[in-house]
């Protein structure tokens, strides 16, 4: 992934992400709306549990002859027309597309499912040559406007409210304030005249693709607003970029993700717009048909046991809309192009640990991304992995020194807790040497790293009697034949 | 007569021994023999959790000598038992120690939740409690979500004489203590606990009632320093209660 955007680290962004009010309740707003249409679009289908599974499966099955369906993939994409490219990470990808842009001599493209090339940053490598990149996905269209990322995978503007959006066209559409209420429809017309006039005029269009299927060499692209038809019809050349986990073997393989993506992601029976592209036809659509089938980071993550579920993720985002660590602090914390639980575990993958350390403890390991992920990807439990390598890995860099309070409370801890004797004692250590902070039964203004714990929430003061004691006391009554406790 | 030896996860049996003292009155109320094992330390969930594995295998094996022999262990605490039944395993593995692994296979299957130990094992449901209060219920996403508890603890609560149950806002919202989560980011997970804490004033009960107690530490905590009323109670002291019965 690119450096250019090397953001604050999680517990940094955080915090500042959580003191923007507004910011809250936006996402909080839009989470809670789609969770709970979440929830009554899957109950709807009897089998939905099955599909789960079937598509779990599938995932499985392909990613475990990945190399196989690539191949077939590769193979279809030509005989129809097509030229397949393969990049192993983001610059190689880069420099295939920038290529193939000059190539064209065009200064301006139009772009739609744009989470992989946001991963290579392709926008960037774009301006390098001089060629401006247009968003067309309204979303889109609005954070590239504010010159900031996504913030979330399907709703990358979910953080701005009408007035931030109203504000944002009237600079760029060159409009007077009279021109543009904010009303939805207002904002979505006056993006819609702007969109058009750059899809007649665009030659080069580069896009995303939700999947690929091996047996046909067909690229699909499931949206809600019609601009990825447009995109990948109206202009001369199509570029796309594939992460080659997004294969699938068969069209029958696809009718399990058509079911369960739209209706984990927007809600929706079935999306709006399904388009479906095979090479290149004479006369109708893109003449030329590029595909970038991109590794950056997958293969890697694909040779691991436990992470290569990762890569079943069809990108619904339904974990991030039910992640309560989401909720609150919203995308741009995450500082990846994946935010959110699926963000947590696969940033650090594709990039390469022990980079990133921080993303995979960004959770409280509540379980609610697992449930509802369409494709069963036990999150929580990459999570933990993840955090064992992230420990492991800084344990063999500096082996000695503790790496911070809380790294040598947990080692400390470990060895307290190794005999019973050894317990005990730490048992009786704590309680005498709870007393500077004990006030009315309470531990207050705890030092060190236990200082964010007491900020915000009282401990009782450990009691006087464990329940070991307790016990003891008890038992030894009952032996004397007095009466038990 | 069933018998069953005690799990008393570390923060229980320094902090809240009342929840465990709760859980041996209403077993032994039951007829169930108990032990404690005076050996046993900590499940090391938070070391575990916070990817500390190789800090934790000692007390994996720990654990697994000291409960080897139980028929049934019986913890106050889901996410302790979700440790032991979930994370064990995979650690046993890549300690590449089969001895370990075997151990660990043959004796975390007989590890219960409170609950789960009375609803599935002794199959009661009435435990004969008598507790005249509102209470409202906060079902720990560990219980929930990794154990699959269900409504064992609605179930239980339902049969507690006079008890009157209101619905928990939201319940099935992550309080925000995670473990070392509230110490690493502990402003998200003050967040998360005032939106908690408001969800709860909601319910107008006098008890937040849960099957883990360190959700209870965490949500007591935040009750507490906004001086509300609201008591938090785990399940076994609620079951242990015979308010207004003659003993
Ligand atoms: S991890 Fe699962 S829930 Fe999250 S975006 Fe991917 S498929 Fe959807």
């Amino acid at each position: 992934m690119s450096d250019a955007r090397i953001p604050l680290p999680f517990h940094e962004a955080a915090p500042a992400a959580l003191e923007d009010g507004q910011l809250r309740r936006n996402l909080a707003h839009v989470t809670h709306a789609i969770r709970a249409k979440r929830a009554d679009a899957t109950a709807e289908l009897p089998d939905w549990e099955a599909l789960r599974q079937a598509g779990k499966a599938i995932k499985d099955h392909t990613l475990r002859n990945l190399g196989t369906y690539l191949r077939r993939l590769e193979t279809r994409v030509e005989a129809a027309g097509g030229h397949v490219h393969w990049a192993r990470d983001a610059d190689e990808a880069n420099r295939i597309v920038r290529r193939l842009v000059a190539a064209e001599g065009v200064r301006e493209v139009v772009k739609v499912k744009s989470m992989t090339t946001d991963e290579i940053d392709l926008n960037g490598a774009l301006a390098e040559d001089g060629v401006v990149a247009i968003e067309t996905d309204l979303a889109e269209l609005i954070v590239q406007l504010a010159e900031e990322p996504p913030s979330h995978i399907l709703v990358p503007a979910i953080h701005k409210n009408r007035a931030e959006i109203r504000r944002l066209f009237l600079d760029a559409f060159d409009l007077t304030p009279d021109q543009l209420s904010d009303d939805p429809a207002a904002l979505a017309g006056a993006a819609r005249r702007f969109l058009r006039e750059r899809f007649l005029e665009a030659r080069v269009a580069i896009s995303g693709a939700n999947f690929a299927v091996a047996e046909t060499g067909t690229t699909c692209i499931v949206e809600s607003e019609g601009n990825g038809r447009m995109c990948t019809t109206l202009p001369e050349t199509l570029i796309t970029v594939l992460g080659i986990e997004k294969v699938v073997p068969t069209w029958r393989d696809l009718e399990v993700f058509l079911q369960t993506l739209p209706r984990s992601s927007t809600a929706e029976r079935m999306n709006p717009y399904t388009s479906f592209w095979t090479g290149v036809h004479g006369g109708d659509g893109p003449r030329h048909f590029h595909l970038v089938l991109l590794d950056g980071g997958r293969s890697a993550t694909l040779a691991d046991d436990v992470g290569r579920a990762t890569l079943r993720c069809i990108r619904c985002s339904a974990c991030l809309n039910v992640c309560p660590i989401y909720e609150r602090v919203g995308g741009h914390a995450y500082g990846s192009t994946y935010p959110g639980p699926i963000g947590a575990i696969l940033t650090p993958q594709l990039r390469g640990e022990p980079r990133d350390g921080e993303l995979p403890y960004a959770s409280t390991l509540c379980g609610a991304c697992y449930d509802v992920c369409p494709v069963a990807i036990d999150i929580p439990s990459i999570l933990v992995d993840l955090r064992r390598r992230t420990v492991d890995a800084r344990r063999a860099a500096h082996p000695l020194p503790a790496a911070d309070a809380v790294d040598a409370a947990l080692r400390g801890a470990a060895a307290a807790f190794a005999t019973p004797r050894r317990y005990e004692a730490a048992q009786r250590l704590a309680r005498l040497g709870q007393a500077p902070w004990v006030r009315k039964g309470v531990l207050r203004n705890l030092p060190g790293p236990l200082a964010g714990w007491s900020d915000a929430r009282d401990l009782r003061a450990i009691p006087r009697r464990a329940f070991r004691d307790w016990w003891r006391d008890r038992e030894a009554a009952r032996e004397r034949g007095g009466d038990p406790a | 007569m069933p018998r069953a030896s005690l799990f008393v996860p570390c923060y229980v049996d320094t902090l809240f021994p009342e929840a465990a003292q709760a859980m041996v009155r209403v077993l032994e109320r039951l007829g169930v023999t108990l032990d404690f094992p005076r050996a046993q330390t900590c499940c090391g969930q938070m070391h575990v959790n916070t990817g500390y594995e190789r800090d934790a295998r000692p007390l994996v094996r720990h654990f697994v000598d000291v409960f080897g022999d139980a028929d049934v262990v019986v913890a106050p605490s889901a996410s302790c038992v979700a440790t032991v039944r979930h994370a064990y395993a995979g650690i046993a593995e890549r300690a590449g120690d089969p001895a370990l692994a075997a151990a660990v296979a043959a004796t975390t299957p007989r590890v219960r939740e409170f609950s789960e130990y009375l609803v599935d094992d002794l199959g009661v449901t009435d435990v004969g409690a008598s507790f005249p209060h509102t209470v409202t219920y906060h079902p720990a996403c560990h219980a929930v979500r990794l154990l699959g508890v269900g409504d064992r603890p609605l179930q239980l609560l339902r049969a507690v004489d006079g008890l009157h149950l209101r619905e928990l806002p939201r319940a099935e919202q992550c309080c925000g203590f995670g473990g070392t989560f509230a110490i690493k980011n502990p402003e998200i997970s003050a967040a998360m606990l005032a939106d908690k804490v408001a969800d709860v004033l909601q319910a107008r009960a006098e008890v937040v009632v849960a099957a883990d107690e360190s959700c209870l530490m965490h949500i007591g905590g935040g009750l507490a320093r906004q001086r509300t009323a609201v008591r938090t109670m785990h399940l076994a002291e609620v079951l242990a209660s015979r308010e207004g019965v003659a003993a």
